[in-house]
């Protein structure tokens, strides 16, 4: 069970929390002019990289707050933990 | 029966204590400090199981948690009986009781034997071959009988008696292993004022130290004068996760005769560890030779281990196989026990050094570059056929010396106990000197700090022998045909392995499924090692190219109460009861759980079933009355400036308009266009909304909502409370709900005029201040009473004082249902299932066309939402006026047709209805709302199709009048 360093609360057990997914998704900003591909890569399209993942989870048992995550998907190292909207930190091994 | 077979003096066991235990039915004494391995084999008894597959005579192998053979079934037929049980960590008490398994008639003669002349039809994998025809038999015939022959223990066949905990723990240090390497750690870390927590399965502490003469374990009372040292004996770690997540098994009661009733039988503990230090020693391995799986054949290690620490004359007349020193130690061990050592046969040419200048003191013999070809004895080993290896590895047809014995020492060398390590994802290195898995120093991931130390490390220097050097030789080679074993347990022979090869097999994954060798209670702790040198040879390949399976946990078995702890019966999950539970309960309603809520399902009069009390439930709403208790329903309070705004994000209706003092329904979608949730949302002031949702969607729609502000629209200064705890709500129904409300309401006009559809007011309900919602889900002039929770059963008491007398009843859930769908009212969920658009519902009044986005609003325009064909909400009658429908059902074009028959849609709800005076249904069918009028078939198995129409999903009062009363 994952260890996760909330940005608000210290570092909790992965069961006080829920991981929503790919983070970065951007909802586009004028929907209506937005063509059929760019809306379904918006609803449907997601990376699943092996290596670093840039997710979103949300301490849902704890503060409540979302925030970011950058995990590294085959060793499930936790790289960088950061708010909303912040932009992606450089991370690596 | 005397303990024929103890030694006279020595052991760490209490000779001034005798202790009764039966195995088998017969009656035998042990000390405390024995376990059932070792007070057996005091008693001479060798002969302790049959073997999984070929019913072979099996004795104690080890001595220690990597038994593969001696497994028993403690407390036959009683519900605390446990089958596959080691006999070697099952700790002596009084009373114990103990069976063999796997036998029939009895342990001596047992015909299953038959299947080891037969063995020739079942080799590895024989039944993916085998049993193949006639195909109806695998089922009726040939697996019935296999499992009856094949297999354990007996499953417990009643509840299980006793308690179990989950303790959660953090420490600085967790040391695995309370051996010397795994004491030193943890004084160390002691010593700095860590906290530590050191582990270890044993009933004492001291590992690998126990089984030497005249033990002495050092260190003990230091560790416990350190305050922040915590040592758990009889505790297993069984697995390491992520981010030195480990969870331990503690055996709190187990050994005792007599428990402390307040104390659990087992405690599971689930620990966050700083650092760990795993000091989980070395296992040795035994040596594959035809006949190697022999009563009275051990493993050299576990032999020594009961001359020296349970004082065991394991035999009379011993012979020692090795490809290493440190069965030396064991063969001295044993001499000065006063066991005649045989020969000490060694793999070896030349061995050399110390301990063979003391074998040669000693006087005893060794026979150099020679192997055990093979073993002979019925129910215990009386010989080994020792043979001289020639220069290519064989024994050039020479037939061998008979080497008389009834002890068989066997060590094949050591391996690293690197399973733990593995489990936490640290890469394993195949080392030459050892022939064996060590820890790789590839790094782990960084949240996974742990250091491994002594055997566990590949570091025997703390053995009085240690493992090298060593020769290793994987499969012995034989003068005969006979079974040479890798896995005992699962009775895999090198044979078997060949044969997987032969099969194509490569990959060690594949060779372990095929011929399931390292399966099973063990786990292949004793045989991986050889099945993989095995493959490699075999493959003329490097071993560390052929790899390991993947380690798994649990490292030994786990018994299901230890897991399920607490979680069971009536603590398995929560329960939500309403405020007007218990008067729901006084009018003997029967619940349905939603949720976690227990909802009133229905109230059945004495002699009325279910059908029956929902057909009176349903006409009393419409022609008197009737009371719902909808608390369960999700409340959430939405404040701030921008709440209004935020509705017309979330909903696709407007919302800039809404008046305080009024309600509307409003339906959320995903951005993908579907149905997510509906529920009414009251404006009690510009920036304060009351909003409701479906019982089930509360907790997640929520979440989205909060996902949706802390995420999408951080701009917006809105606040989100559920509330749906704090309200009790019951919604009076019917044509008199505003006379049973009349008397009981101050501060508040009910009259149409003053209320109208859709409003909301605060009034006095019984004396309590509370709010009042005109609105309905039933289509009856209606109105929904929320008082304080506390308040809830004395304003719906003081409600049904009023009520009942005039023929208004408590109604339930099914009524609800019912009543909803005579006015094809959807329940999210129910109409919808996540593919449900609201055009599809003909919803399409509710989706606003002029204000700006909306979460859905895009998502209702792609290509394959607006075509025409899908499938559409409709209302189905049943021509014959009879039939009930079955929710689920399939809708088709024609009556009859050949499988696959093309599927239009299916029946998502169906009710008799009484006030519609007929049964009814909806249906999403494709096409369906330009199908009205038109007949379709609704196909049951085992009846013909149903003939329904198809219509508009309304089925009482189209014009909607009697909402205004």
């Amino acid at each position: 069970m994952l260890l996760i360093p909330c940005p608000h609360c210290g570092p909790r057990a992965e069961v006080e929390f829920r991981c929503g997914g790919e983070a970065h998704v951007v909802r586009p900003a004028e929907p209506e002019s937005a063509s059929d591909e760019v809306w379904r890569d918006y609803l449907f399209v997601r990376k699943s990289p092996k290596g670093v993942h840039f997710e979103r989870w949300n301490h849902a048992h704890g503060c409540q707050r979302w925030f970011n995550v950058a995990r590294d998907t085959v060793s499930d190292e936790i790289l960088a933990v950061y708010r909303m909207g912040e932009a992606p930190p450089e991370v690596g091994r | 029966m005397s303990q024929a077979f103890r030694l006279g003096s020595g052991g760490r066991i209490d000779r001034s204590a005798s202790l009764r235990f039966r195995f088998d039915g017969q009656s035998f004494q042990g000390h405390p400090g024995d376990t059932l391995a070792s007070a057996l084999l005091a008693n001479g008894v060798h002969l302790v199981g049959r073997s999984f597959k070929y019913h072979r005579p099996r004795g104690i192998m080890t001595a220690g948690s990597e038994e593969p053979n001696a497994l028993v079934q403690l407390a036959p037929a009683k519900a605390r009986t446990e089958p596959n049980v080691r006999a070697t960590v099952v700790e002596l008490k009084n009373g114990l009781v103990a069976e063999s398994q796997n036998r029939w008639p009895s342990l001596g003669f047992d015909l299953g034997q038959l299947n080891d002349v037969l063995s020739p039809l079942f080799p590895a994998g024989f039944y993916y071959k085998t049993f193949m025809w006639p195909k109806a038999f695998w089922e009726r015939v040939y697996e019935p009988r296999i499992r009856a022959i094949a297999g354990l223990g007996v499953a417990p066949a009643k509840p299980d008696p006793d308690r179990y905990l989950h303790r959660h723990a953090h420490c600085d240090v967790l040391v695995v292993g309370g051996g010397p390497a795994g004491i030193a750690a943890a004084l160390e870390a002691g010593r700095s004022g860590k906290r530590v927590i050191l582990v270890d399965e044993q009933a004492e502490l001291g590992g690998g130290l126990l089984a030497l003469p005249d033990a002495a374990v050092e260190g003990l009372d230091e560790l416990a004068a350190l305050p922040e040292v915590r040592v758990l004996t009889r505790t297993t770690c069984t697995g390491y996760y992520d981010h030195n997540y480990l969870v331990m098994l503690e055996r709190v009661t187990d050994h005792l005769a007599e428990p402390d009733p307040d104390l659990p039988r087992q405690r599971l503990w689930r620990v966050r560890a700083g650092e760990v230090v795993l000091a989980t020693g070395a296992l040795e391995r035994p040596l594959v030779f035809r006949g190697n799986d022999r009563p009275g054949v051990m493993l050299a290690s576990a032999a020594r281990a009961y001359v020296n620490r349970w004082a065991v004359r394991l035999g009379s007349r011993a012979v020692v196989f090795t490809n290493n020193d440190t069965a030396y130690a064991a063969a001295f061990d044993l001499h000065r026990a006063g066991i005649e050592v045989g020969c000490i046969v060694d793999v070896r040419p030349e061995p050399k050094g110390k301990l063979v200048a003391e074998a040669r003191e000693l006087g005893i013999r060794i026979r150099a570059g020679s192997v055990v070809t093979g073993t002979e004895g019925p129910l215990r080993v009386n010989q080994a056929v020792v043979a001289p290896l020639d220069q290519a590895g064989g024994i050039g047809g020479y037939l061998g010396t008979v080497e008389p014995c009834d002890l068989l020492l066997v060590s094949g060398g050591w391996n690293p106990n690197v399973g733990l390590f593995s489990q936490a994802r640290g890469r394993l290195r195949f080392d030459d000197a050892l022939a064996a898995f060590v820890t790789g120093d590839a790094s782990l991931p960084r949240e996974q700090r742990l250091r491994s130390v002594g055997g566990a490390a590949g570091d025997f220097s703390g053995f009085d022998a240690p493992p090298t050097p060593l020769l290793p030789i994987w499969a012995v080679p034989s003068d005969r045909r006979g079974k040479a074993f890798v896995d005992f347990q699962n009775d895999v022979t090198a044979k078997d392995l060949g044969l997987a090869l032969t099969e194509g097999l490569r990959s060690i994954e594949h060779v372990k499924r095929f011929t399931t060798t390292g399966m099973g209670t063990d786990q292949g702790k004793t045989s991986n090692v050889n099945a993989l040198a095995i493959v490699a040879e075999t493959l003329a390949k490097p071993v560390a190219e052929v790899g390991t399976t993947t380690f798994r946990p649990p490292y030994v078995p786990v018994t299901f109460g230890a897991l399920v702890g607490h979680s069971r019966g009536d603590l398995f999950d929560v329960e939500r009861r309403t405020a007007m539970h218990d008067l729901a309960v006084a009018r003997g309603a029967v619940f349905e759980d939603v949720g976690n809520w227990k909802r009133a399902w229905y109230f059945p009069k004495p002699g009325e079933d279910m059908h029956a009390a929902v057909v009176r439930e349903t006409r009393q709403v419409r022609e008197a009355g009737g009371i719902l208790d909808a608390s369960t329903l999700g409340k959430i309070d939405v404040q701030g400036r921008d709440a209004r705004t935020f509705l017309n994000r979330v909903y696709t209706n407007a919302w800039s308009k809404l008046a305080p003092g009024m309600c509307r329904y409003g339906l959320m979608l995903r951005d993908d266009g579907m149905v997510y949730d509906d529920g009414v949302t009251a404006c009690l002031d510009d920036r304060h909304f009351h909003m409701t949702t479906t019982t089930g969607g509360a907790p997640r729609v929520l979440a989205w909502l909060e996902d949706l502000l802390q995420t999408e629209w951080p701009e917006l200064e809105v606040y989100l409370t559920s509330v749906t705890e704090q309200w009790a709500t019951m919604a009076v129904n019917g044509p008199l709900a505003r006379e049973i409300l009349a008397p009981l309401v101050e501060d508040c006009d009910l009259a149409a005029e003053a209320f109208p559809h859709m409003a909301w007011r605060a009034a006095r309900i019984a004396g309590v201040q509370g709010r009042i919602f005109r609105i309905s889900f039933t289509g009856e002039l209606a109105f929904e009473v929320n008082v304080p929770a506390d308040q809830g059963a004395a304003v719906l008491a003081a409600i049904l004082e009023v009520a009942e007398p005039r023929g208004v009843t408590l109604y339930g859930t099914e009524t609800m249902h019912v009543l909803r769908a005579e006015k094809g009212f959807i329940i999210v969920g129910q109409e919808t299932d996540g593919t449900t658009t609201p055009i599809d519902l003909g919803m399409d009044w509710i989706v606003a066309k002029k204000k700006g986005d909306f979460i859905g609003k895009r998502g209702l325009e792609r290509p394959d939402l607006v075509a025409g064909d899908r499938k559409q909400l409709v209302g189905l009658l049943t021509k014959d006026q009879k039939t009930v429908l079955v929710e689920g059902a399939q809708v088709v074009a024609t009556p009859t047709g050949r499988v696959p028959w093309p599927m239009l849609g299916h029946v998502t709800s169906a009710y008799a209805s009484p006030n519609a005076g007929r049964p009814i249904a909806l249906a999403l069918v494709a096409g369906g709302h330009a199908r009205h009028g038109q007949t379709l078939w609704v196909p049951m198995p085992g009846k013909r199709p149903i003939p329904v129409e198809i219509t508009a999903p309304v089925f009482f009062d189209p014009e909607n009048k009697r909402l205004h009363g």
